[in-house]
């Protein structure tokens, strides 16, 4: 652990509420036309049931708060022959998909010449084509990710390509895409993230090439997407402040694990909650992808699932993600990559109208990000109340000591994660210094005889139990420290 | 004395320095055998586990036929090397000879004694009537590295664990992982008390006459004399260059030599080399049969002929005896603990209900009861062993699978056919899922290797459930903690009461699932005795 992440993790644990507030709260002035999170959405959405529509000011374009990513389109069946055209991908089914979409007033469409083998453009442009072109927003990326396509020429003609396939003659959306990604160029060398950037955009000339190319209408905004090396991201806004390029929006990844522990997750990655800071600050409106963190807040172990589920039983589990990324005024849309109808329905269903996050829920989401993140202390403060258990446990020892790991980062969630195998030795060897075997959390029996003296009204079988499944999991690891 | 050194120096044929290639060898397998036996951690395992598998009677036993054809060959060619070098209990009684109490000679204290063949030879033809019988304690009792393991692990181990638990204690002060502390206990009286007598007895032998043991009593040394007489590699007289000074005869610790005749009993010299470095006339030396210099053999090898043709008689040992031996104990061993099963089931009834302290004010411990044993009708052997018939005819009591178990899981058994083979209890631990500890350092195949996605299907024993002890039955108390830590999903809670189902509920031991791991009975809060034991299985099975 180092100390940033650390300090970030007091900090962030802590004063979650606090911080979550300021972030919705600070950039007012500066957000789309709007007041606040939860003033905004009546005031664009145009009745109960349907979309909620935020406007992006650069242009006034009012788009969807849910956005159609074009990146796992639906395949054919594998018996089925492969088409002529669309390969592998079922048109049929993207063009219903995306009547469905815009029927239900999803107007954007992010796309990239890269996605689906190369033919993400393509289906989308078919499926769109049956459509006015006024009535959608198309966006799409420069993905010259190989040295092969670095030249102005190659890089150029894969925008003219684009046009080609999504069959138009602008996009409304032109993104850098996955700018701070580092690479290795044509000769083999690595190249850091600004390196990378540099002869993807700027030593071709490409950048001002695209600026040109807004300047004639054949893009109407142009920005980028951002992954990896923070250094990027704070350059690239940076021009922006000193007027040398103006971003009309940036793509960034934002879930509620991100918000505090995207640092943790990748090591590479920034929090979001600096990252839209940063574009609120500036009044440049985010598009964000991953909200579910690639699935990951979809499918949550059955303990996040039942606390989602008994907040709010007729809510999905990724109703909670769709509803985190879409609350903050100044984000512009949530893309999801939705391959089947069903994900569709489900998603346009939790943005017709959103119900933005309040405050306590966002408090809540961050304790749940803490526990699948496996950060969540527990509010013991040894008062001894529930002490003596009646079959010998020593709680608050055990509560300590599981805190102690926590904050020195000694809890972790797989074996994979850097540091493992000493962590598992310094909480398997300090847990019995700190609590002999006879009194540890495996002899709970969840008598509940503890839990009424608790004044933090901590369930404590509950947490014992969930602390002696974490130790028996690394106690499987191996049968030595 | 230089005027010797030079003779020495000048004799014709280079003795090489046998003795001190034998201390060498003898000191890196003597000290990584005994870490293997003091080592709780598991690192001594990868490094030193071989040399408990070379053992003579661990390989016979695991019909390990390399390593028995190895030690075979190595005997023939180089004599009974196996004895100063691979036997641990050898290279103990030599240390043990050099720690002989002060005022006494260190040097040249032994003198030829003739064979007791009235011992040695009755003591192997019993031992193996033992083996074939499957009479395990008198096998565990005589069998040498058994012997030794015994000693180290009730002995020696609880030194090294008292010394780690004092390193333990300074690392916890400096906030440190390197040593962590280990519960040090005993595992077994009886086995403790036949280790400290055995170690008596090895070291009064040791200081009075070397390698008493190994000549007189140790039957797998009897086993090599009989190949190391016709060894290619022997200690030889050169009649023409002895002084009969007797410098020899007294520094032989197996008392092996006569100088008058200028003989050695091949069948008892372990070939330390110890007479080389003490002849200061170079008349003797360590060659082959062919060597020119061979002037003592013939009456050596009248002095081996006698024996030599004995084995074949006694290793074909009339089976009879082995009907009269095996119904003894069986009748003797239950009582105590039965008796002690009755008061401590009188004492249960009484603890399912102490078992909770009343809380009454806030803070303090609870004070917990030790777990006791319960009388188990079949004993529990650990999985890899196959079944109780299986350890029996292998097992060769040398303790390293109690020794090595992490879970404290494994003990000496106290009955008396099996006495000092492992057998398992769960009060301080469970046979945890992911150890396989003791059947990787098992050597004589008594508890055969097994992966750890095996054990999982291995069943061992079964859980039974004992109503009197539950606390949801004597205290209305929910629980449960045996369902939520079975490995195999075996146990489910279902009401007592099955209209209803507001009531207590109680464990149901799916025993099909159940692989008798313990740790229902070892986590269930009724002490002493757990209201869920498990009973062992003469014939382990697959789940």
């Amino acid at each position: 652990m180092d100390r940033r992440s650390f300090l970030k993790y007091i900090g962030g644990g802590i004063a979650a509420t606090a911080s979550a507030a300021t972030l919705l709260t600070s950039c007012k002035p500066k957000a789309a036309g709007s007041d606040s999170a939860a003033d905004s959405t009546p005031a664009d959405s145009t009745a109960d049931g349907e979309m909620t529509m935020r406007t992006n000011h650069n242009t006034g374009d009012r788009v969807s708060l849910l956005g159609y990513g074009m990146m796992r389109l639906p395949e054919l069946p594998d018996d089925a022959d492969e088409d002529p055209q669309t390969g592998l991908y079922d048109q049929e089914m993207i063009n219903r998909q995306v009547d469905y979409a815009l029927a239900h007033g999803v107007n954007y469409f992010d796309t990239s010449p890269a996605y689906c083998r190369g033919l993400s453009e393509r289906c989308t442009g078919i499926a769109l084509k049956r459509h006015p072109r006024k009535s959608y927003y198309i966006a799409t990326k420069l993905s010259n990710f190989d040295p092969g396509t670095w030249s102005a020429k190659a890089s150029k003609q894969m925008f003219e390509n684009s046009l080609k396939e999504l069959q138009t003659d602008y996009v409304d959306y032109l993104l850098m895409h996955g700018t701070g990604m580092g690479s290795n160029d044509a000769e083999g060398n690595s190249l850091n993230g600004w390196q990378t950037f540099e002869a993807r955009y700027m030593d071709n000339g490409l950048l001002d090439w695209l600026v040109q190319q807004k300047e004639s209408g054949r893009i109407r905004n142009l920005g980028f997407s951002y992954h990896g090396e923070v250094e990027v991201f704070d350059r690239l806004l940076q021009w922006h402040d000193e007027g040398r390029y103006h971003w009309d929006f940036v793509q960034i990844e934002l879930n509620y694990l991100d918000w505090f522990y995207a640092n943790e997750i990748n090591p590479r990655n920034t929090d979001a909650a600096y990252l839209y800071d940063e574009l609120c600050k500036r009044g440049i409106p985010a598009v964000i992808m991953e909200p579910l963190l690639g699935g990951r807040l979809a499918s949550v172990s059955d303990d996040v699932a039942a606390q989602l589920k008994q907040r709010d039983p007729e809510a999905s589990i990724a109703s909670w993600a769709f509803r985190f990324a879409g609350t903050p005024e100044n984000v512009l849309t949530v893309l999801s990559g939705m391959t089947y109808m069903e994900h569709l329905t489900e998603n346009v269903k939790t943005y017709s109208p959103l119900r933005p996050v309040n405050e306590e829920e966002h408090t809540f989401l961050m304790h749940i990000a803490e526990e699948i993140f496996g950060l969540k202390t527990i509010p013991c403060n040894e008062c001894q109340y529930c002490m003596p258990c009646p079959y010998g446990l020593n709680i608050p020892a055990i509560f300590v000591h599981y805190n102690r790991c926590i904050k020195e980062w000694l809890v972790k969630q797989s074996a994979q994660e850097p540091g493992y195998r000493h962590a598992r030795r310094a909480f398997l060897i300090g847990y019995d210094r700190s609590v002999p075997r006879l009194r540890q959390a495996s002899h709970c029996i969840g008598c509940n005889q503890c839990t009424p003296h608790c004044p933090q009204q901590i369930e404590i079988p509950r947490e014992l139990h969930h602390i002696d499944d974490y130790v028996e999991k690394l106690k499987r690891e191996g049968t030595t420290f | 004395m230089k005027q010797d050194n030079r003779k020495a120096a000048d004799a014709p044929r280079h003795t090489p320095p046998l003795r001190r290639i034998r201390i060498a060898l003898a000191s890196v397998c003597f000290l990584l055998l005994t870490w293997l036996f003091l080592d709780f951690t598991g690192t001594a395992q990868p490094l030193a586990g071989w040399l408990a598998k070379i053992q003579f009677l661990p390989a016979v036993m695991a019909l390990n036929l390399w390593v028995v054809a190895g030690l075979v060959v190595l005997t023939l060619i180089f004599g009974r090397i196996y004895c100063s070098v691979i036997c641990p209990l050898g290279v103990l009684q030599d240390l043990l000879a050099r720690l002989r109490p002060r005022g006494h000679k260190k040097v040249g204290r032994y003198s030829y004694s003739p064979e007791v063949r009235w011992l040695r030879y009755p003591v192997l033809v019993l031992f193996v009537i033992a083996l074939v019988a499957g009479v395990g304690s008198f096998v565990a009792l005589l069998a040498p590295y058994s012997s030794f393991g015994r000693i180290a692990s009730n002995l020696f181990a609880p030194l090294y664990q008292w010394g780690n638990n004092g390193l333990a204690a300074i690392a916890e002060q400096q906030g440190s992982y390197a040593f962590y502390h280990v519960d040090v206990w005993m595992r077994s009286l009886p086995t403790f008390l036949i280790a400290a007598a055995s170690l008596a007895v090895l070291a009064i032998l040791a200081w009075v006459g070397g390698r008493t043991y190994c000549n007189t009593i140790c039957p797998v040394g009897t086993v090599l004399s009989f190949l190391s007489r016709f060894s290619f590699l022997k200690i030889r007289f050169d009649a023409d260059k002895c002084r009969n000074c007797s410098a020899c005869s007294k520094s032989c610790k197996a008392s092996c030599i006569d100088y008058k005749n200028h003989a050695v009993d091949y069948s008892r010299c372990v070939v330390c080399g110890n007479c080389l470095e003490s002849c200061k006339f170079g008349a003797l030396h360590y060659a082959p049969a062919f060597s020119s210099q061979t002037a003592g053999s013939p009456s050596a090898a009248k002095g081996i002929s006698h024996p030599a043709d004995a084995p074949t008689n006694t290793i074909e040992a009339p089976s009879g005896a082995v009907e009269g031996a095996t119904p003894i104990p069986s009748g003797a061993t239950p009582s105590p603990s039965r008796r002690a099963f009755l008061i401590g089931s009188g004492l249960a009834i009484g603890t399912a209900a102490l078992a909770q302290t009343k809380k009454k004010v806030d803070g303090g411990l609870a004070t917990i009861e030790d777990k006791a044993a319960p009388e188990r009708q079949t004993p529990l052997t650990p999985p890899g062993s196959l079944s109780a018939k299986n350890m029996a005819q292998h097992c060769t009591g040398c303790q390293l699978c109690v020794a090595q178990c992490p879970n404290q899981v494994l003990r000496p058994s106290t009955g008396l056919l099996t006495l000092m083979q492992p057998t398992m209890s769960f009060e301080h631990g469970y046979c945890r899922p992911e150890c396989t500890r003791c059947s990787e350092v098992c050597p004589a195949g008594a508890i055969r290797p097994i992966q750890k996605d095996e054990k999982s299907s291995i069943q061992i024993g079964h859980a039974v459930w004992v109503k009197k002890n539950c606390i949801p039955v004597t205290d209305g108390i929910d629980c449960g903690n045996c369902a939520r830590h079975c490995p195999t999903g075996a146990i489910q809670m279902v009401p007592l009461d099955p209209d209803n189902e507001l009531g207590a509920y109680v464990p149901a031991v799916n025993e099909s699932r159940c692989i008798g791991c313990g740790a229902c009975e070892n986590l269930c809060p009724a002490r002493p005795f757990s209201a869920i034991y498990v009973e062992g299985h003469e014939v382990h099975r697959e789940v």
